[in-house]
């Protein structure tokens, strides 16, 4: 069987492989996969955990998780369809109009 | 005998309908429900009046007031001879001060104001004397404060009216200081601040000591002396007189409500109340004493020197106000609170009285100047008459009020078994001679002679006030007359009911007749008797030379002794005095203090640093909100490392 530490290492070079891609790439979708990513480092963090000290509740919890991201998926992607209606861009680095 | 709650309450109800609704709706027609109800509050309080006669005592709480802890206080009231008596007379003097200030007050603007501000003040001043503790006294106390500054200032156009009504109320704050610091004294000794208790306990302190440092001093003494400071403010004595002849400035009705009935008695009222205390103290004693003699002999040497009527009526009330306190530190509390009754009746009967002339002598520019008056004798004889009996009774002409009164305290201080009773009579006797001698300089100049006021008139010819206001003064000149009749002492073959009917409440003073006289008293006192009535006719008399007979005598004392007349012109200074001394480095301190550190340092510095410091802040934390998601997000993912790296470290 694979000890429980090696997902864990999995899931850190996914997550940090999310976390880098959402800061450094600049087109939205990428950006929004980006989050995917790191929400499924997590969801197999929980699985992997809730397997190797038998708890089910970690198991549950991915089931939000999923339904969750699935929700904010479908969120995102249509704030980037009207976002680019309206301006016609979609690199992220070019909505400023929120400089304090 | 609860209905005595009525008493105050209705004066109130009065003042708060008046005070709601005069200014729109009730207007020309604001006095009728003061008057009303200050009438009913009259015939309830002769009813209790009666009914303590015929032996009814009460003493009960409305509410709880104050609960906190031990300290226990309700609105309460107590209902024997001597709170009777001060209802009776408050509300009778105050009723006819009402009806006679619908002529007077007449096409003022402030009509409804000025009754539902006289019937607060009647309401207080019912509060403060049917109180059953020192709390409530307190209150009314505070109130009728509060009221004569309001009616002081009612002009308050004017800046004269303006500052006289916070002076009256800032010298008052003096004497309320020491007041509520010996109601704490009272509360520290005793546990509790009602009367009965209070009263009932104050020999178990008799001998007891506090240290005020360094010094141990009796504790009955300081208590007493603390209390003692409030009546000086209040009663106008030295060294807080100074506000009482200011507050002329007001309208008369109001001169006369707090000279006679309210605010100056409350003093009086408060010392004879808590006699039990004062009696335990010699030195409180003396000091109450000496407070009055001083005021009694100062204002009546002020009164002849003046020509303001108004003011040469209040320099005598101060003076009266003399003789009661001199009367409570011999002990002989009975008698202070008889002249405080008659002194009532003819001391408002003689301000009632100048406002009608007043009244007279409104189109001159100074009213007030005896200068221009002079022979209004045949232009008013109502007002010559009521005010001539008020006179009379004032100079304590035998058979009137004023009379029996000033006579009882006189034999009361001669005979006291007090050490300074003695001085104490002799100053009295000496100042009954010039009380008559002023008062009667009032009255020849005034009314007697030619009349002196055609130029400033203008053609306006003097004329008699209204039905209104003379009614009032007929009956004040009954009250002036007969109030007397109910303390004939027992050597002119009367009763003495009143000392009689106060002796459950107040005691009777100790008499230590001179050596060989024990059995000759009543001799004695018709010898003091004769000696006071002998001062008080010359007084008359010289009043009489000086003013109608040789009027060139006038300019004697001016002219031979000019310092000393500047000096008795300009009230012996106190004014001046209380300028430098206490006025003036107040000023300093205050405009050092204010201007120099609390405004241009704390205030500034609050009011300019707190939105210079936000301002600042905002401008450094905005460039953080650069509008760039990836910023966000990796100021996010830092943060949660730093986070994550500081639970991991500890």
């Amino acid at each position: 069987m694979i000890p429980v530490s090696w997902y864990l290492v999995l899931t850190l070079f996914l997550f940090a492989i999310g976390a880098f891609g959402f800061i450094a790439r600049r087109n939205v979708i990428i950006m929004l996969m980006c989050i995917e990513i790191m929400l499924n480092a997590v969801n197999v963090t929980l699985v992997a955990l809730g397997r190797g000290l038998a708890h089910t509740t970690a198991h549950v919890l991915v089931f939000f998780i999923i339904a969750v991201a699935a929700a904010e998926a479908a969120i995102g992607l249509a704030l980037v369809v009207l976002l680019f209606k309206k301006t016609r861009e979609i690199h992220m680095d070019e909505f400023r109009t929120l400089k304090g | 005998m609860k209905y005595v709650v009525w008493i105050p309450l209705l004066p109130l109800i009065a003042a708060t309908i008046t005070l709601l609704f005069g200014r729109w709706y009730i207007r020309r027609q604001a006095h009728w429900l003061p008057c009303i109800a200050v009438f009913t509050s009259f015939l309830i309080s002769l009813k209790a009046l009666f009914d303590v006669i015929g032996g009814a005592r009460a003493n009960f709480d409305l509410y709880s007031w104050v609960i906190a802890d031990t300290f226990k206080v309700g609105v309460g009231f107590q209902v024997d001879p001597l709170s009777v008596m001060m209802l009776a007379m408050v509300t009778c003097l105050s009723f006819l001060i009402h009806v006679y200030s619908i002529g007077y007050m007449e096409d003022d603007p402030g009509y409804y104001r000025f009754f539902a501000y006289i019937s607060l003040f009647t309401f207080s001043m019912l509060m403060l004397v049917s109180a059953n503790n020192f709390l409530q006294l307190f209150f009314g106390w505070e109130a009728v404060g509060l009221c004569s500054y309001l009616l002081i200032g009612f002009w308050y156009q004017k800046k004269s009216a303006a500052d006289a009504a916070k002076k009256a109320f800032i010298v008052n704050r003096f004497g309320d200081f020491g007041f509520a610091l010996g109601v704490f004294l009272v509360f520290v000794t005793f546990g509790t601040i009602y009367y009965e208790p209070v009263f009932a306990r104050v020999h178990e302190i008799a001998h007891a000591t506090v240290n005020l440092f360094g010094h141990d001093i009796l504790l009955p003494t300081l208590i007493a002396v603390l209390l003692f400071c409030g009546a000086m403010g209040k009663s106008a004595q030295f060294p807080l007189h100074v506000w009482l002849p200011d507050a002329m400035e007001g309208p008369t009705p109001v001169s006369a409500l707090i000279h006679a009935a309210t605010m100056v008695t409350a003093g009086v009222f408060m010392v004879s109340r808590c006699h039990e205390i004062f009696e335990l103290s010699n030195v409180a004693m003396a000091v109450v004493a000496a407070a009055g003699t001083f005021t009694c002999f100062m204002a009546a040497t002020i009164a002849p020197t003046q020509f303001d009527i108004k003011r040469v009526i209040a320099y005598s009330t101060l003076s009266q106000l003399g003789y009661m306190f001199m009367a409570c530190g011999v002990g002989a509390f009975a008698a202070g609170m008889f002249h405080l009754f008659t002194h009532a009746y003819f001391k408002a009967l003689l301000f009632l009285g100048a406002g009608s002339v007043m009244h007279a002598m409104h189109h001159a520019p100074d009213p007030t100047d005896m200068r221009y008056m002079g022979g209004l004798k045949k232009y008013m004889p109502i007002t010559f008459i009521t005010f001539f009996i008020a006179s009379l009774s004032i100079s304590g002409v035998p058979g009137l009020a004023g009379f029996f009164s000033k006579d009882e305290i006189l034999w009361s201080a001669f005979a006291s078994a007090y050490p300074w009773g003695k001085i104490v009579w002799l100053v009295g006797t000496l100042v009954a001679g010039l009380t008559a001698f002023y008062s009667f300089r009032v009255v020849f100049m005034t009314f007697y002679g030619e009349f002196r006021g055609r130029e400033v008139l203008h053609g306006h010819e003097p004329h008699e006030s209204p039905k209104v206001m003379t009614i009032p003064l007929m009956i004040l000149a009954v009250g002036a007359v007969v109030t007397g009749w109910i303390g004939i002492p027992h050597v002119l073959g009367g009763e003495n009911h009143f000392a009689k009917f106060m002796e459950p409440v107040l005691g009777h003073p100790h008499f230590h007749l001179p050596h060989g006289w024990e059995e000759k008293e009543a001799l004695l006192e018709l010898l003091l008797m004769a000696v006071s009535t002998a001062m008080g006719l010359l007084g008359i008399y010289v009043a009489y030379l000086v003013y109608i007979k040789r009027p060139e005598l006038q300019r004697l004392v001016p002219e031979r002794w000019p310092t000393l007349y500047r000096y008795l012109y300009r009230k012996w200074y106190w004014d001046e005095i209380y300028h430098a001394l206490i006025v003036r480095p107040t000023f300093f301190t205050a405009r050092a203090i204010v201007q120099g550190v609390l405004d241009s340092i704390f205030i500034e510095g609050v009011v300019n640093g707190v939105p210079d410091m936000i301002r600042r802040g905002g401008e450094t934390l905005r460039r953080v909100q650069n509008g760039v998601v990836h910023t966000y997000a990796l100021i996010m993912a830092t943060g949660a490392a730093v986070i994550l790296l500081l639970i991991y470290l500890f």
